[in-house]
Order: structure tokens, then C-alpha cells, then sequence
């Protein structure tokens, strides 16, 4: 690698034709490393040069934004992916690449860093920077054990360094209009190198439950042990009116149907009350409904993530409060 | 058809969280272990197509001396044998380090398919499985939730975000990392605990692996639990005032009820 390097490269995603929010966090996260160390910021996104979405690339002044633009990166693989950014990084000779930490992301950024033989940082929750930062590297905070443990690491030696940052860990940065330049960039990609042939994208059944529109929901995790014992939070939903939701492993299961599944592979909402029983609070989880106005965590283990985001909790045997909440709601109720 | 599958043994879930000496993991005294989520269900697609199509399945595993009894449980549950790169210091290799080790391990192995978990249940890097496939020069998918043998290679339903989902149509030799949730996971049999005594475990050093191990080049420098800064009321007492006290929060400051 050469040594003449010119900042923090951020490759940001489109999603249904706008630019991910987790996109903008990404951009946050660069800007916090770039103001940390006297970078700049360039931004690259995979379009066509014509698309109205550029005017939209917002946030403290990127110099360059480039168009990625091929027919064969119409339709996303890991191959033509990586191939085409592999070239970009090349051209722009970053010291930070940096990705939102999606399931693309996910899909084809640690080859790309193979390549360089370097290792993404993956699913960055926090950027420490430190005093005469030109010799002291940054300290890249993530979390360990399903959010259970923080871990600071560092990147060594010389080469770009990969990160991808997690949804929700950065602040989109508020509009703040910045001269930018628009550059097309037009990889040299070959089909006959594009290994995958990814078919269309799809949802999985007809949703019959909506649980965007309900106002109360009573979410259950893995620490309700057995299918068997389902009635006793379904008995609570009943009494608060609420619908029935669940983290993944109750839906992977088949305890419950798949369209009550709330988090990152399943839906987003954002009610009025959340009651996460036996829930642990992973970040794919959190993802799905950290929005809500009201969380509400009951869970045995003080030290369970969820109780980060709750606002009310209870330290306790689900088995034993959850009983104890549905006769009291159907006092309460009269 | 011949299918690697690798699988990683990290602690159980519940396990008790206490920093080590050093100050760069957890203490592991009293820790009990077992087979990553995903890996598990990477083991279970492994073990099926097997059951479909024929062929043989070899689980491969880097870790210490205790990791042979996760690879133990494979071989129980059926798969055929195991190659264990045996290392007490696998925390000086970074993802591309382990990865490394795991390519030499089975680059003479010809297998169809490689298949890892998506993510350990400890370090959740998510990336071994796909590190792995580009040293080896071979085509991935990730997120993986079901495989169908397909004219020169296989297709695989992939997990998108948000509830979607794509087919993936892929030639063999491949690696996928699955996710968890596809099919329910066997259990071993008596038999099959008692066959997986006598399968064979090649086990393999580092050092006889690569000649010359590359120095990482991402570092865990220390860990630390997280610090609490949240501002969650917790309603004390037996669970009736818990619940009574909660009830209360929710008809007047809420007032959700
Ligand atoms: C790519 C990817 C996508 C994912 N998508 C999603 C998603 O969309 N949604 C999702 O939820 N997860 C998703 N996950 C999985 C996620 O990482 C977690 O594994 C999952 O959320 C854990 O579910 P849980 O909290 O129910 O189970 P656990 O993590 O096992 O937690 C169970 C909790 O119950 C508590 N408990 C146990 N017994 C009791 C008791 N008697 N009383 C009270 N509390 C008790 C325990 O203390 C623990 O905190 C995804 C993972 C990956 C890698």
C-alpha cells in the first residue's frame, strides 16, 4: 500500500430507492473517525450517475461522491460487488473503509478485505479516538456475547482498515448542506467471474396480523422454555388488549408464526407499550422495536441487555410475574 | 456428495459473565460449553442432504483440547469424521488468522460444499465462513436457510432483511453460512453416541498447518461490560407489587390502559 492515503471512504446502500438510514449512520461514524484524525470523506454508492438520489447525499461535506455504476451490479452479488469495490479502493487509497453493517454488507465485505488482506471490523457500535491521533490509532468499540460484553480493538499495521458500523450505534448527521463532487466510476467487471445467480427477492406469506397497528405488544423470548407454556403470556395479551409478537428462536421454532417475529430479519414497530418477556435484548432484536414509546422488560437476569433500552423492569421468574401482571391488569380493568 | 461443516464450540448461553486476569475474555472456570446455534443448524442441513443424496459428512473444528467433546456430539448425531486443529492460543489469530487454518485444514479435502454457522454466539464476527471461501478461491452465499441440489451446484434460499427472502442459484465447490431456524435439530441417538467413539478425529497443529502464521492484523486489545447508562425504573418487591406497580406506570404515565 502506498502511503499517500486520502481519508475515510464510505460506501453507502440504497434501500426502496432512498439511501438507508443506516447509511447515514455509517456516514456519522466516518465523519466521527475523519474529524478524529484530520481526514476527509468521500462516499461511493452503486448507481447510475443520473440517479436523483445524489442530490439527496446530505451531511458535513464528502469531497467526492462516486457513482459505481455497471450493468452488472444491477442485481447485487458478492463477486461483482466485491470486485467493483475492490477497484474503487484501489483508485482512492483510503486508511478507513467504511460500511453500514447490513446483510449485503455482511455478504461480501470480508472477502473484500481478504483482498486486501486485512479483516472488516464488523458491527462497530463505537469509534474512541485518541490524542495525537496521527500515531495513536483509533479504538474500535463491539459488542461480544450478544451484547453481554464490550471489546475494544484495534487495527495494526499499514493497509486500509474495514469497518461496518451497527444500526443504531451513530446519529444520522442532521442535513448540513456540503459542496460535492460527483464522480462516475466504472469498474472492469466480467460476467464469466460473477459466480452467483441471485433470483428475485420475495416475502415469505400473506401477512394476516398486523402488528404495526397494534397499540400494546406482548413479545416472548426463549425464557418462556416450552410451547407448552405460551397460554400464559397469550392470557396477558388478552387482558392488556395487546397482540401476541416474539424474538426469533419462538418463530424459528414454530411456536408462533413467523409474521409475529419483531427484529432485524422479521418486522419493525414501534407502539405505544413493548413488553419483552424473557427476552435478552440481542441487537437484532433491539433493532425491530427500540422505537417504541414504552418498553417494558421482564426478565430473571439483571444484566440482560434489554433492560439498555427498557423503561420499566422487572427482575423476576417470567413465570411467576407474568401471572401476577395478568390478574393485576384484570383488576385494574375491573 | 461431500460436505464440510464447520463448527465452533463457544460458551453456553447462560454462562456467567466474569472478565478474566487479563483483562481480553471472559473467565472460563466453571463455563460450560457447546456447539454454536448456527453451526448447529449448519450440522443438521449438513446431515440432510447427506440423508438425500449420499455422500459423506466431515465436521471441522479449531480450538483447544475440550473442543473434541462438541466434535464428539457431531460425529454422534451422525457425521461420518473430524478434523480438529487443536490450538490453546487461538485468540492471537484474528478472523483471517482462524480462517487460514481452517483453509489448510481441507484444501485436499475436494469437498462439494463447506458449510459454517452465520455467526459465533461469542465474537459474533459473522465472517469466517466467508473469509474461508475467498481463500479458497470459491464461490458463497450467506444467511442461508435451506440447500436444493441443482444442475452444477446447488440452490439456496437466502434471508434477506425485513422478513424477505431471495433463491441463490451457486456451482459447486461452494461455502454457504447458515442461520439458524430452517429445520429442527436432531438429537444423537445411543447408537450414534456409541459409534462416534470409534470415528476417526485427524488432529492437526497450527504449525503443521502453515508454515509461517501472518500477525494479526486486528487486535481485542480488552474487554469490559458494558456500562450501564440506562435510565430503567425497576419495580421492585414480590411479583404481585411488581406487577401492581407497573400496572400503575402504565394506566397514568403511560396511560396505555
Ligand atoms: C442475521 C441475524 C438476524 C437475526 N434476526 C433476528 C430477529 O429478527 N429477531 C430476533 O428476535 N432475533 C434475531 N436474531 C437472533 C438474535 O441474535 C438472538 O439470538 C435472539 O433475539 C435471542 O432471542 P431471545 O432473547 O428470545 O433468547 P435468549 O437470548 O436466549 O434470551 C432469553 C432470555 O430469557 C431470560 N429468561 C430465561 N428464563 C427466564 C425466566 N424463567 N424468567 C424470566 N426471564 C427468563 C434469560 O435471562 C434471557 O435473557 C438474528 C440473528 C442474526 C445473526
Amino acid at each position: 500500500m502506498s502511503e499517500l492515503t486520502s481519508g475515510v471512504l464510505v460506501f453507502l446502500e440504497i434501500k426502496n430507492r432512498e439511501i438507508s438510514r443506516i447509511s447515514w449512520e455509517a456516514m456519522a461514524a466516518a465523519h466521527t473517525l475523519a474529524e478524529g484524525h484530520g481526514l476527509s470523506v468521500d462516499v461511493a454508492l452503486v448507481s447510475s450517475p443520473g440517479n436523483p438520489i445524489f442530490e439527496t447525499i446530505h451531511g458535513k461535506a464528502p469531497r467526492t461522491v462516486y457513482a459505481i455504476d455497471h450493468p452488472l451490479l444491477h442485481e447485487y452479488t458478492a463477486d461483482g460487488f466485491a470486485a467493483a469495490y475492490a477497484q474503487l479502493i484501489e483508485q482512492v487509497n483510503p486508511s478507513y473503509v467504511v460500511f453500514p453493517h447490513t446483510y449485503q454488507v455482511r455478504d461480501f465485505a470480508p472477502c473484500l478485505a481478504t483482498r486486501f488482506k486485512q479483516v472488516l471490523i464488523s458491527d462497530v457500535t463505537g469509534i474512541e479516538t485518541h490524542a495525537g491521533a496521527e500515531t495513536a490509532p483509533p479504538t474500535f468499540i463491539r459488542q461480544l456475547l450478544q451484547g453481554k460484553l464490550n471489546a475494544h480493538y484495534r487495527h495494526r499495521g499499514t493497509g486500509p482498515c474495514f469497518l461496518s458500523i451497527q444500526a443504531g450505534a451513530f446519529r444520522a448527521d442532521a442535513a448540513e448542506a456540503g459542496a460535492t463532487t460527483l464522480a462516475t466510476f466504472e469498474p472492469r467487471l466480467d460476467a464469466a467471474k460473477i459466480r452467483t445467480k441471485p433470483g428475485e427477492p420475495f416475502r415469505a406469506s400473506a401477512q394476516t396480523v398486523d402488528l404495526g397497528s397494534a397499540s400494546i405488544l406482548v413479545s416472548v423470548g426463549r425464557g418462556i422454555k416450552e410451547e407448552a407454556n405460551l397460554p400464559i403470556v397469550q392470557e396477558l395479551a388478552t387482558a392488556l388488549g395487546a397482540e401476541l409478537a416474539a424474538s426469533r428462536p419462538i418463530c424459528d421454532s414454530g411456536w408462533l408464526p413467523m409474521e409475529r417475529q419483531v427484529g432485524s430479519s422479521g418486522q419493525t414497530v414501534a407502539p405505544k407499550v413493548y413488553l419483552a418477556i424473557g427476552i435478552s435484548g440481542a441487537i437484532q432484536h433491539l433493532v425491530g422495536m427500540k422505537g417504541s414509546q414504552c418498553i417494558v422488560a421482564i426478565n430473571k437476569d439483571e444484566n440482560a441487555p434489554i433492560f439498555e433500552v427498557a423503561d420499566y423492569g422487572i427482575v423476576g421468574d417470567l413465570f411467576d410475574v407474568v401471572p401476577a401482571l395478568t390478574a393485576a391488569v384484570l383488576k385494574a380493568k375491573g | 456428495m461431500k460436505i464440510i461443516v464447520a463448527i465452533k464450540q463457544v460458551p453456553e448461553r447462560d454462562a456467567r459473565i466474569r472478565i478474566d486476569a487479563e483483562g481480553t475474555w471472559i473467565d472460563l472456570q466453571d463455563v460450560e460449553f457447546t456447539l454454536n446455534e448456527s453451526d448447529a443448524y449448519a450440522l443438521e442441513e449438513a446431515l440432510q442432504l447427506k440423508e438425500e443424496h449420499g455422500g459423506e459428512v466431515v465436521v471441522l473444528s479449531a480450538g483447544p483440547e475440550r473442543v473434541g467433546k462438541t466434535i464428539r456430539e457431531a460425529l454422534a448425531k451422525g457425521a461420518d469424521r473430524a478434523i480438529h486443529v487443536e490450538s490453546d492460543d487461538l485468540a492471537a489469530y484474528d478472523a483471517l488468522g482462524v480462517a487460514r487454518l481452517l483453509a489448510a485444514a481441507v484444501k485436499d479435502e475436494q469437498a462439494d460444499l463447506i458449510l459454517t454457522g452465520l455467526q459465533s454466539d461469542d465474537l459474533g464476527l459473522g465472517q469466517t465462513g466467508v473469509i474461508l471461501a475467498e481463500l479458497l478461491g470459491l464461490p458463497h452465499a450467506s444467511l442461508i436457510l435451506k440447500i436444493e441440489a441443482a444442475e452444477g451446484g446447488v440452490k439456496v434460499l437466502r434471508e434477506l432483511e425485513d422478513g424477505w427472502f431471495q433463491h441463490v442459484e451457486l456451482p459447486t465447490p461452494a461455502v454457504l453460512t447458515i442461520q439458524s431456524g430452517n429445520s429442527k435439530l436432531r438429537y444423537a441417538t445411543l447408537m450414534g453416541i456409541k459409534k462416534a467413539k470409534t470415528k476417526e478425529v485427524r488432529r492437526v497443529t497450527p504449525l503443521e498447518l502453515a508454515a509461517e502464521p501472518e500477525a494479526s492484523v486486528v487486535v481485542l486489545e480488552r474487554v469490559l461490560l458494558p456500562n450501564k447508562q440506562r435510565t430503567t425504573q425497576i419495580l421492585g418487591g414480590s411479583p404481585a407489587e411488581a406487577a401492581a406497580a407497573l400496572v400503575e406506570k402504565l394506566r397514568f404515565e403511560v396511560r396505555a390502559l
